[in-house]
């Protein structure tokens, strides 16, 4: 894998995010169903924060995260102490490559032969099922939205809901011709062959990899949010546990993970609480019936400390993964989550993937934004998604020579002629007298203003031109 | 964001009026009905003849020098501690909300944030620092409204607007499905992802109709320009206002100073 394709994935192409929002847009059920999803999940979140001071737990949130990110680098250090003198061995890895070889090499130390995996989506950004299956091992999802997506040879659509693309006609039919399950509409079902399906390879697999919500310092602790009981088989099952991570998942204490879970839950899925929370800080102990004997941590930089140095960009690390943003996202919405062409598509996708890919690679996901403010209306964590995405914009055209762009691939979006528009236009409206000339030659001829003004045009009518401005109207009035 | 607490002024003599650029040259009536119903509460306009533009096309599409230099020209215009009011959500939420940060590291970083801390949406301004009572003189009629993004989420007005129409007797106030979902225009955003702010706007002109309104009130002119022009290429049926001009026209009798 080079290094700028690494962490899109290997068969989209991120650029080409225009075809794809226009198949999407005219697919009446990638339409229907995530206008449904996303309706659902909204009116879900707001019963959930019904009676709870929303605004006083957002700011808790957002401080505790903050809180820990001005003390990442001691906080990591303190981690992986804790996790050390708990026995559980900790792996450093600077990109999504070496954490893949970091995989593999305890695999093939255990001789392991499959893998089941627990949601994650580090490991989505790792590229980690493609990579071990290269090297000869199997790699197995075992969450079911992860399992259908994977059973499609597609890559999850949303962060949380990683099928939500899919209604269950659409998944009964994958499942009857991929497994042999029997066609039905039947949710409880499906449900259950696929977990049939699952438990044969749980008993076999010979390492379980999963994801990390938080990491906690003080105690050396990962704690692992699901509901359907897979992640605990994935971390207990198999003789070895692999937990991936991303650096910025570290907190402080246990008490800060207790504010942040009911941030998580409530803004993502709008559940109280999940049905299960595991809390692994050991390898199974002498008299323990079950749990891995051997428990690995990577924790996985792949871009983040270069976000971390910037004051502003900073904030992206605060996110949670609750996928709020994505839900209230207009855009989002109608193209759907494989448009994006990305690991974490909608906003949070928007302002973490130019990171991690680069802003030629990524150059228009900044733009595909109204900056309507949904999402920094409800993140849990109060990441200002709208400026950031106004902040990368700017790095994409390297508007500002006050500020100068970071991100790799800044200035990739810059054209000599749209950059000359823009020269044009604030002479003309740093010019007052020049500006009251034009607009009002503008209202004088406005019959001749042409009636079709491209894209524009093609979906509304032009706006008519007032036969006199409201500069001139003022004038009349004497003010 | 929005304020968490916003202290008014007490109402004040005299107000700056700015009139964003999309007000200037297509919707002037509307400005003109905001300078109307300020002076009917006895307040004194001030349009400063140098105005051109917040400078907000530039700095969202990422220009932030030439978006500086455009807001840099605007920030001599209000020498006077009178408050600056916008008949705009989006122009004020730049104003109010931006202009610190796109001032930052510049000399002028002192005076933008004071400017800044004028800034006030113009149905707010009304409703909550001159304290308007409006009476209907028009004829019985059913609207929906349409809260401009800005003004909901930067400028916190999303009350305001209701509030307004609830005063006037003649005027039944209909919501549309999904009120807090943007309308799709979004600046440059609507030339950049055409096909995508089309299939937000048809979504929104669908909730708007379904409302049984065929009358519709926005606070911003984006909005305005964008859900009534697609409306009227598309032969929906559905008309709209900017609600000043909507206020202003049914509670100005027969004295009523517009052209
Ligand atoms: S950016 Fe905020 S809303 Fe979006 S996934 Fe992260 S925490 Fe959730």
């Amino acid at each position: 894998m080079s290094e700028t394709t690494a962490h899109a994935h290997p068969h989209v192409d991120v650029k080409e995010f225009h075809p794809r929002a226009h198949a999407a847009i005219h697919n009446p059920k990638i339409r229907q169903n995530f206008r449904k999803a996303m309706d659902g999940l909204m009116a879900k979140r707001t019963a959930a924060f019904e009676g709870w001071d929303l605004e006083t737990l957002r700011d808790l949130g957002a401080n505790i995260r903050l809180k820990a990110l001005s003390n990442l680098p001691d906080l990591l250090e303190q981690l992986e102490q804790k996790l050390t003198e708990n026995g559980i061995k900790v792996h450093w890895a600077v990109d999504g490559d070496e954490a893949c070889r970091i995989v593999r090499d305890i695999c093939v130390a255990r001789d392991a032969k499959s893998v089941i995996k627990g949601k994650s989506m580090v490991s989505e950004e790792m590229e980690l099922n493609h990579y071990l299956q290269d090297h000869g091992i199997e790699a197995l999802e075992s969450d079911l939205g992860e399992y259908i997506v994977q059973l499609a040879d597609e890559t999850p659509s949303h962060i949380i809901m990683p099928a939500i693309h899919k209604n269950t006609g659409e998944i009964s039919e994958l499942m009857h011709e991929k497994t042999g399950t029997d066609l039905s509409n039947d949710v409880e079902y499906l449900t259950a062959s696929a977990r049939q399906q699952l438990r044969e390879k749980f008993m076999n697999a010979d390492v379980g990899v999963s994801g990390v919500n938080f990491a906690v310092a003080e105690t050396g602790t990962l704690c692992l949010v699901e509901n359907e009981g897979n992640g605990r088989m994935t971390t207990t099952v198999p003789k070895c546990h692999i937990a991936v991570t991303g650096i910025e998942k570290v907190v402080p204490s246990l008490e800060d993970v207790s504010a942040l879970l009911a941030l998580l839950t409530r803004s993502a899925t709008g559940q109280h609480i999940t049905t299960y929370f595991n809390m692994i800080s050991s390898p199974r102990k002498g008299e323990e019936l079950d749990g891995p004997e051997e428990v690995h941590v990577v924790l996985v930089d792949n871009g983040r400390s270069s976000i971390y140095q910037d004051d502003e960009l900073l904030d992206t690390l605060r996110c949670i993964r609750c996928g709020a943003c994505m839900n209230h996202c207009p855009v989002y919405t109608r193209v759907g989550g494989h448009t994006y062409g990305t690991t974490y598509p909608g906003p949070i996708g928007k302002i973490l993937m130019p990171h991690l890919i680069g802003l030629d690679e990524g150059r228009h996901l900044p733009t595909a934004s109204s900056l309507c403010g949904a999402c920094g209306e409800v993140c849990p964590v109060k990441i200002p998604i709208p400026d950031l995405l106004v902040r990368l914009r700017q790095e994409s055209v390297d508007g500002d020579r006050l500020h100068p762009a970071k991100v790799r691939g800044h200035g990739a979006k810059r054209s000599t002629g749209e950059a000359l528009i823009w020269k044009g236009w604030a002479w003309m409206h740093a010019s007052p007298g020049i500006y009251r000339l034009g607009t009002g030659v503008a209202a004088k001829f406005r019959a001749l203003q042409p009636s079709k003004a491209g894209a524009w045009t093609d979906f509304r009518t032009a706006p008519k031109l007032a036969p006199k401005t409201l500069h001139q109207r003022m004038k009349e009035r004497g003010q | 964001m929005a304020d968490p607490i916003k202290v008014y002024p007490s109402k004040p003599q005299k107000v700056y009026y700015f009139g964003t650029c999309l007000v200037d040259m297509f919707y002037p009536d509307a400005g003109i009905a905001g300078v109307e119903l300020l002076e009917r509460e006895g307040i004194e306009v001030i349009f400063p003849q140098g105005q051109t533009c917040c400078g907000q096309p530039a700095y969202t599409s990422g220009y932030h020098d030439e978006a500086r230099s455009v807001a840099q020209a605007q920030l001599d215009l209000f020498p006077e501690d009178w408050p600056i009011v916008v008949p705009s959500g989006s122009c004020g939420g730049m104003m109010r909300k931006h202009y610190p940060s796109l001032f930052k590291d510049t000399p002028e970083a002192t005076q933008a944030a004071e400017i800044a801390g004028r800034v006030w949406e113009l149905t707010d301004f009304l409703l909550n620092v001159c304290h308007i009572k409006l009476e209907d003189l028009g004829e019985p009629v059913t609207v929906a409204m349409h809260t401009s993004c800005s003004a909901r989420r930067e400028m916190g007005v999303a009350e305001v607007g209701p509030a307004l129409l609830g005063q006037l007797k003649n005027v039944n106030l209909v919501e549309q499905i999904r009120p807090e979902e943007c309308c799709g225009f979004g600046g440059t955003f609507a030339v950049r992802h055409p096909e995508i702010s089309a299939a937000m706007v048809e979504e929104k002109v669908g909730t708007l109709v379904d409302t049984g309104a065929r009358e519709f009130v926005t606070t911003d002119c984006g909005c305005l320009m964008n859900i009534a022009g697609y409306a009227e290429k598309n032969g929906k049926p559905l008309q709209g206002q900017h609600i000043l001009s909507f206020l202003w026209e049914r509670t100005r009798g027969n004295q009523g100073g517009q052209s």
